[in-house]
């Protein structure tokens, strides 16, 4: 048993894609919670796809070298973003079709890109991700990203909770809500930067969402929510890779999908918030209730 | 005159369209109000323009001598159910907590003395026995209850509560009258939108009179009479309305 576990990271790419999910795996799912419960889930994932035209220009002018990548995405994700919402102020459009609109478009634009760059590109590469060949100075971004969005979410906590559950309350208490919701917005950018070697564009959002989503079918504390969003998210990913590299697949699908798994389980059996285990408690309850409708005098 | 809630000539619009007209009246300090009217009367404008929540066209705000402007910790707004997230991940004594979050701010640690006003808000509003249940968990009279608590430990002075009544069955409501009846004897301003006319008398010892303008404002005893009432549901722009 031990040996399954260890055996595969005798291997030095093993080892540099072990310290990347890791890292990778909990500032996404730390992250997460936030974006749940703000229900900004659809808007992180068009922010992702936006990831695409980005990097395809920064692989055309700059080839591969990670900190163009980053660069690339960064100005693209953030184009989509901002201009997403000029859109939705100048037109009749809301901010959720604007955006939509926009990120379509800039995948269209990213893809075909991609034919032109010099380097030979694998597409999938992008859109699925691929840690077993994550590099120093990608290990080192992620780790920078991480600092940065824990040390944020760390020092926000309170301000952030306030905005989160009452938005309109918290700005009379004079909490900058627009800059909070602007801060999270970057930051979800930047994981997603991050993620972006683990597992790529489309599946970006699995590794965002899930770890959070899951607690949240478990627990009614937001530092469950939060913290446990971010070790499950990292446990999820070294699983993922272990997984990959027993049954030789794609690394980057199976950390989503161990998540996947992980995330139906809930859903279907959870103690607290699981349907099945819910459905029988409801019974319980009701005839609960008759009983003292029973009792009381009428 | 410094122990009240003083309006002046408040005048709120909702995209430019005025709602609330040029309303000035005065509350003292340990009332409870209830703010009446027919539907789109402005009864939620108002509220909202006393939280700070919309900006008012014209007039002031005053409490206690000094006026109000942008964030203000002595105002607690509870709002209407529909607006809040009941499945968010907090239970009661999390909620409680988040009244001590505005002046502990960024950096001061969660002490013993912050503590002790949350236990005391959670006993005052007879929920201790609740704080570890999620908010979802709650009777409806038990989550009003725990907003109130909220705002006690935020150690807020005036709460307007958005239809407070609604919803409630007629044990909840007693007890939260009772909730309400213990603030002001705190002397707490409580401002309650209300729309049930019988038991005005029973809750509240002062009531407002509103319909897009201000009827008439005072103790419920001389002000809620069968004339004012009429004439709140039954001039100005509600004028094919009949009273309640």
């Amino acid at each position: 048993m031990i040996h399954w576990l260890t055996e595969p990271f005798q291997y030095e790419f093993m080892q540099r894609a072990l310290l990347g999910s890791v890292i990778i795996g909990f500032t996404n799912g730390f992250l997460g919670a936030f974006i749940v419960l703000r229900r900004l889930a659809l808007l992180a994932d068009a922010l992702s796809h936006s990831l695409l035209p980005g990097l395809a220009l920064a692989a055309i002018f700059f080839g591969l070298a990670p900190i163009g990548l980053f660069f690339g995405a960064l100005i693209a994700t953030i184009f989509v973003g901002v201009g997403g919402q000029l859109i939705a102020r100048s037109s009749r459009l809301k901010e959720d079709t604007a955006i939509g609109a926009l990120f379509v478009f800039a995948f269209s634009i990213g893809v075909i890109l991609l034919g032109y760059s010099k380097v030979r590109v694998d597409l999938s590469h992008f859109l699925f991700g691929n840690v077993l060949g994550i590099s120093n100075s990608d290990l080192w971004i992620s780790y920078g990203i991480g600092l940065v969005t824990m040390v944020f979410l760390a020092v926000q906590h309170r301000p952030l909770l306030l905005a989160l559950f009452e938005p309109a309350v918290a700005a009379t208490q004079g909490i900058r809500v627009g800059f909070l919701n602007i801060a999270l917005m970057i930051l979800t950018v930047l994981a997603m930067i991050s993620s972006l070697q683990a597992v790529g564009v489309v599946l970006s959002l699995g590794l965002l969402i899930l770890p959070s989503t899951i607690l949240y079918l478990f627990s009614d504390s937001y530092d469950a929510m939060t913290w446990g969003g971010g070790i499950l998210g990292a446990v999820g990913s070294i699983l993922g890779l272990l997984l990959s590299y027993w049954v030789n697949i794609p690394s980057g699908p199976a950390i989503v999908l161990v998540l996947g798994i992980i995330f139906l389980f809930a859903y279907l059996f959870s103690p607290k918030y699981g349907v099945i285990p819910m459905r029988f408690r409801r019974r319980h309850l009701h005839e609960e209730s008759l009983r003292r409708w029973d009792a009381k005098p009428h | 005159m410094a122990h009240q809630l003083l309006i002046k000539d408040l005048t709120v619009a909702y995209n430019r369209i005025p709602v609330v007209h040029h309303v000035s009246l005065s509350l003292p300090c340990g009332s409870r109000v209830g703010l009446l009217g027919p539907n789109g009367a402005g009864k939620s404008t108002l509220l909202k323009a006393l939280a700070g929540l919309i900006r008012p066209e014209t007039g002031s705000i005053e409490f206690q001598g000094h006026e109000f402007r942008g964030s203000q910790r002595a105002i607690a707004y509870l709002p209407q159910r529909e607006a809040v997230d009941w499945d968010f991940p907090i239970t009661v004594r999390g909620l409680v907590e988040m009244g001590r979050y505005p002046e502990l701010g960024t950096w001061r640690k969660f002490g013993h003395h912050d503590e002790v006003k949350v236990n005391e808000a959670l006993e005052m509003m007879h929920l201790t026995e609740f704080a570890d249940r999620q908010i979802s968990a709650l009777s409806g009279g038990q989550q009003q209850r725990a907003f109130l608590a909220r705002a006690w430990a935020q150690q807020s002075q005036i709460y307007l509560l958005d239809e407070p009544f609604t919803g409630l069955d007629r044990n909840s409501q007693e007890h939260f009258s009772e909730a309400i009846r213990l603030l002001a004897d705190n002397h707490k301003i409580v401002l309650a939108s209300h729309h049930e006319l019988r038991n005005v008398p029973d809750l509240f010892d002062q009531v407002i009179l509103l319909n897009g303008e201000l009827v008439a404002a005072g103790p419920t005893a001389s002000v809620f009479t069968a004339e004012n009432i009429e004439k709140t549901y039954s001039t100005g722009i509600f004028s094919h309305s009949s009273p309640v």
